[in-house]
């Protein structure tokens, strides 16, 4: 299980990481989304997979999941989300102010 | 209790203050400022006498003592000489500038920069570890930098403080690695303690290039060929500066660094030949272009490099005395030494004077060329006194004390035919004369500061203001340093015994009793080689002064008209244009490709360091069974993943993400993580929102065409980063190294009474980490409002920047 997500993980970083090489604002705002998302799930895999139960004290099971990747996974999508709408309102203001979301276009823009 | 710490602080705890006396009497600042230089003044010249028995004081107090850096200062005659000079002109620079600039000036700025400077300086002379030295060496040159560009809306105080700034910084760069050579050739950073190990070092093959480094440093500060050209351009700086700074004291720590490192280096016959060949270069060097000067500062700035020169080139001469140890001719050779002391004391008083004068000049009638200038005798008396005293000691005339400095100078240039030692042959022979040119030449710049400004034929309607005397609190401090080169001729011996025996003590640590075996500095001495020789300088510079206008053109001929000017501002456009040059190659303005070099080593970084530690090892027996269940999410996610690559409808994008998204959730599920899953289900939906929102407003996606290039390169980096988080993912897992502290969490009801594991490490076990979280949403959230709602108004539009 471990291997297979990890793997899905790597297919997840190449994605993001081309995305992010590309030229449109969008691809890049929607790459650094799916870096997220492969993060996580790496976060997740550390901390070992279907070894316990659900961390809740007074559930029948002694065992539990590792709560720690659990809770700095949280963390880590609540900060994913802010950075997202932010770079979505840079995007949608740099639009608004030189007319074009093309990276390669946008090189040396006066008002920068 | 004073103690020479305290001398060092003084100036920098007094500096503090100055802002809020300032503000609160902005005309008695130089007064409140005045104290400082007087006290410690007296407090120093209170220790005379113990020094001049031989007493030295030492304190140390430990500053890192792990690096062997400790705050030693140190005081000997030498030192005590230098500290009595910054003290002694400062107190008379400080009260001349009071008179000399206007209340409209920004004095907190400049009272604020001139005792940072003593400060520092005090610090480079008592400093006897040479990390602590280089502190304070490179604090001068900061403020020697500040007080230059004291008039920054010039262009060129600027030019002239940025150039003084890079060369003496770069001598300083040079001087600290020298330094860092001796202590890892004796182990020690102190000056005293290396000079006591020099025995052992001088086969050593850092020893030379030690030595050359540390005189680079000397050179670059004491102005020395070729390093000379920042001083002339340093004048920018209001005259008390230039008076103090440039002349008196922070050009004069090269020589004091010489002074005190002769202990160490002297009796290597690199260190003779160097230190007296460019001193006696520049010494020709800085006369024979100041004479062509036509601006009385720029002239003045020659000179005290020729003079500095000269200094220089005792020093050199001297440091034979340590060849062969203690006997007679040594006592020979460091009568050089002698004469460098006692002429760098005259300097500090002529010269000082000097600058104060055309000061003086300047302020009053508007301006300092000497084309425009003439027959100020009659409106100026006191200056023209004054300005005829110190140009008369500069040229060597009795009565005056460079008349003393001047004859020993000549002794000791003539001694140097008698060297047996070093190889020197007739080379020897080519020291007394280029002395002998240089002093023709400084005979006849000395002339002309006194004749082409107070005598000939005045010009007033050249000159902006009318010429009038300048007022008497004015004069009152180059009257003094006037009365010292007229005291110092009559009564050289009290100078001598007092201070300039004790600090051939200081220079010599190895030959005991050398002060003593000194002479006394005689007035007449009967008519030898030396007299003769200031004899025919007066008559060879007569002739030259009177026939200069038949020779001036002599400065077009072209060796002679070089400057090294050209090459340092030729140097500096090209280090510019090579470092924009360089930048622009791979500052492009362009997300991709900065990204391809953070990726592109992250990549090598991580690869590298693998391979290097061989941590490719994976363990795949701990892994938990998969489900067929799981298996289809996997292939979903992989799917959609790519097919994001190669989709180019907007919406389609944003579904597959939400898809990616939602995946995720589900796995939370399957992990055992319901807070996740439920979170996670939340910002997806807001997410997916917020994306079709915007993408209202962004236009649509273009297909992309890239070169073929291009995305081989992308692909190929995208694939390897997700090969090198598997791999490191793989890694990871297969070598736990230490016991997860999960555990540790697993008592959150007793630890904290919370029964949710996740809940209690968010809001409990690590919460400030929660609250900063906070922030990061809030700041988020006030950059999203703030690009949405302000907007620059129309006429913010228009503004130019």
């Amino acid at each position: 299980m471990e291997t297979l997500i990890t793997i899905l993980v790597g297919v997840l970083v190449a994605v993001a990481v081309y995305l992010l090489l590309s030229r449109s604002v969008i691809r890049i705002i929607l790459g650094s989304a799916v870096l997220s998302h492969a993060i996580h799930l790496l976060l997740m895999v550390m901390g070992g997979l279907k070894k316990g139960g659900v961390p809740l004290i007074g559930e029948e099971t002694e065992n539990f999941a590792d709560a720690l990747p659990q809770a700095l996974i949280l963390t880590a999508i609540v900060i994913s989300f802010a950075v997202t709408a932010f770079l979505l309102v840079l995007a949608y203001r740099t639009y608004q102010e030189a007319g074009s979301d093309d990276l390669q276009e946008l090189r040396g823009f006066k008002n920068e | 209790m004073f103690t020479i710490t305290m001398a060092i602080f003084i100036p920098f705890l007094a500096a503090i203050f100055v802002p809020f006396i300032y503000k609160w009497k902005p005309r008695a600042i130089g007064w409140f400022v005045l104290i400082f230089p007087l006290l410690l003044f007296i407090g120093l010249a209170r220790l005379i006498p113990a020094v001049a028995k031989g007493d030295t004081i030492s304190h140390t107090f430990q500053w890192i003592p792990s690096a062997d850096i400790h705050f030693t200062t140190y005081l000997d005659g030498l030192s005590l000489i230098f500290g009595l000079l910054i003290t002694g002109v400062g107190s008379l620079v400080i009260l001349y500038s009071i008179y000399y600039l206007s209340s409209r000036e920004s004095l907190g700025h400049f009272y604020v920069y001139l005792l940072l400077f003593m400060g520092a300086m005090l610090g480079v002379v008592f400093s006897d570890n040479m990390m602590v030295l280089y502190v304070f060496w490179e604090l001068t040159s900061i403020s020697s930098f500040l007080l230059i560009a004291f008039w920054y809306h010039r262009k060129q105080s600027r030019y002239g403080a940025q150039k003084s700034m890079l060369i003496t910084v770069s001598g300083g760069i040079a001087m600290l690695a020298g330094f860092i050579m001796l202590y890892a050739m004796t182990g020690s950073f102190s000056i005293r303690e290396n000079i006591a190990a020099v025995s052992q070092i001088t086969d050593h093959v850092l020893f030379i290039p030690a030595m050359i480094l540390v005189l680079l440093g000397a050179f670059t500060k004491s102005a020395q060929f070729p390093f000379h050209i920042w001083l002339p351009d340093a004048m920018e700086a209001p005259t008390p500066v230039s008076a103090y700074l440039h002349s008196a004291t922070m050009v004069k720590a090269g020589i004091y660094l010489v002074a005190r490192f002769t202990g160490v280096f002297g009796g290597d016959a690199v260190w003779f030949y160097v230190v007296s060949s460019v001193g006696i270069f520049t010494l020709f060097w800085g006369s024979f272009n100041a004479v062509r000067q036509t601006d009385l500062k720029a002239l003045l700035a020659y000179s005290t490099i020729s003079q500095l020169g000269l200094v220089m080139s005792l020093f050199g001469l001297g440091s034979a005395a340590l060849y062969e140890g203690y006997s007679g001719s040594s006592v020979v050779y460091a009568q050089a030494t002698f004469a460098a002391l006692f002429h760098l004391l005259n300097h500090s008083t002529f010269k000082g004077a000097l600058f104060m004068v055309v000061g003086i000049v300047d302020l009053n009638v508007g301006t300092r060329d000497v084309r425009r200038l003439g027959g100020l005798m009659a409106f100026m008396p006191v200056t023209f006194t004054i300005a005829l005293i110190g140009s008369f000691s500069m040229a060597g005339l009795p009565p005056f004390n460079g008349f003393l400095s001047k004859e020993m100078f000549f002794e000791s240039m003539i001694a140097v035919r008698q060297l047996e030692f070093f190889s020197i042959g007739s080379w020897g022979t080519l020291f007394p004369v280029l002395a002998w040119i240089g002093s023709v030449f400084t005979f006849v710049y000395s002339m002309i500061i006194v004749f082409q400004t107070f005598f000939g034929p005045h010009q007033p309607e050249r000159l902006d203001r009318k010429a009038h005397e300048a007022p008497a609190g004015m004069l009152v401090a180059p009257s003094i340093l006037g009365l010292l080169v007229v005291a110092i001729f009559f009564f050289p011996n009290v100078v001598n015994d007092y201070l300039l025996r004790p600090a051939m003590a200081a220079v010599y640590p190895s030959l005991s009793g050398i002060g003593e075996a000194m002479p006394k500095i005689e007035a007449w001495h009967g008519p030898n080689i030396a007299l003769w020789m200031t004899v025919g300088v007066i008559v060879v510079g007569i002739l030259l002064y009177v026939s200069f206008k038949y020779w001036r053109s002599m400065y077009k001929v072209e060796p002679l008209r070089w400057s090294l000017d050209s090459v340092y501002n030729g140097s500096l456009t090209m280090l510019e244009k090579g470092s924009t040059l360089l930048t622009n190659r791979y500052m492009t303005g362009y997300l991709r490709h900065y990204l391809i070099y953070i990726f592109g080593f992250f990549l090598l970084a991580v690869a590298g360091t693998m391979t290097l530690v061989g941590g490719v090892s994976f363990d795949f027996s701990n892994d938990s069974p998969i489900e067929a269940n799981e298996y289809i999410l996997v292939s979903v996610m992989m799917i959609t993943g790519i097919l994001m690559i190669f989709i180019s409808s907007r919406v389609t994008v944003i579904l597959l993400n939400g898809v990616l998204g939602y995946s995720i959730a589900l796995f939370f599920v399957i992990f055992r993580a319901p807070d996740l899953a439920l979170t996670q289900i939340v910002i997806e939906t807001v997410t997916t929102a917020l994306f079709l929102l915007c993408f209202y407003f962004l236009p649509e996606m273009k297909k992309e065409k890239p070169a073929r290039s291009s995305k081989v390169v992308n692909g190929i980096i995208a694939i390897s980063a997700g090969v090198i988080v598997t791999v490191l993912g793989l890694a990871v897992q297969g070598n736990k190294m230490f016991d997860s502290i999960a555990s540790y969490f697993e008592n959150a009801y007793e630890l904290t009474g919370g029964k949710n594991i996740v809940n209690t490490i968010l809001g409990d076990f690590r919460a400030f980490d929660t609250m900063l979280e906070v922030v990061v949403l809030f700041i988020a959230g006030l950059g999203v409002y703030t690009l949405v709602k302000l907007k620059p108004r129309k006429e913010e539009r228009d503004l130019e920047d």
